[in-house]
């Protein structure tokens, strides 16, 4: 369902005003996933309240820690419907759902965040998710 | 299960919204986001269902695969029989 933007671009502003890059339409995407970035996540958002309300804030939080990826996306699920259909291609055995997360390395997706996994907790518990993530599998990388 | 209802959810369950594993007392065991729940029925959308030993996989491996990644969805409605219904659990918290 396409919604206002009234109603969906603070939903956007909060991941952009925390130096996410949307990416609108399929061949930003197709873009963004050749250059094979080292470390990049991906944030599926969406309207949702009863998960994205925890994701949003707990996403902020998490791309706070030193050993977050360099790389920070996202695409807005059933707003955008063409680059969130082509970004869920690339990791395409995995069920779809929004709100949800991916962590890539070297253009390999390594970890993923379900909506269920979000729906349940909170903000700060989405955020420790992602920061013990960004710790198994960037920490090197970013020392 | 506490029955109440969440200021703003008057006309739905505390769990709407909520991904869900509902267990049945046959070899069905459903997993879908919550709509509703009644005295008399368990809506769900959005749903999967497997069957015991479906795939070589019992219920038990069947949710634990979800637990991780999710599931495809199968139906995009399902309401259930309360007097069928064995358990009802949060897929986020298993």
């Amino acid at each position: 369902m396409r919604y206002s933007p009234l109603l969906v671009n603070p939903m956007r502003a909060e991941l952009t005003d925390a130096g996410f890059d949307e990416l609108r339409t399929a061949e930003e995407v197709d873009r963004f996933m050749a250059e094979k970035a080292d470390s990049a996540i991906l944030v599926i958002n969406s309207v949702c309240g009863c998960a994205a309300g925890q994701a949003r804030p707990g996403v902020r939080a998490a791309v706070e820690h030193p050993a977050r990826p360099a790389h920070l996306v996202t695409v807005f699920a059933g707003q955008d419907a063409e680059a969130t259909e082509k970004a869920r291609s690339y990791f395409a055995d995995v069920p779809p759902s929004s709100p949800s997360i991916a962590l890539f390395k070297d253009g390999e997706m390594v970890y993923f965040v379900p909506r269920h996994r979000i729906e349940s907790r909170s903000a700060e518990e989405v955020a420790a998710d992602l920061t013990q993530a960004f710790e198994r599998y960037y920490a090197v990388a970013a020392s | 299960m506490n029955a109440g209802r969440l200021p703003g959810h008057r006309e739905r369950h505390e769990l709407h919204g909520i991904t869900l594993v509902v267990d049945t007392d046959g070899p069905e065991i459903y997993i879908g986001r919550c709509d509703d729940i009644t005295d008399s029925e368990v809506v769900l959308l959005d749903v999967d269902v497997h069957r015991d030993g479906e795939d070589g996989r019992s219920k038990a491996d069947y949710v634990e695969r979800a637990a991780q990644v999710g599931t495809w969805v199968k139906h995009s409605m399902v309401s259930l029989p309360r007097r069928r219904v064995a358990s009802i659990r949060r897929l986020g918290d298993l």
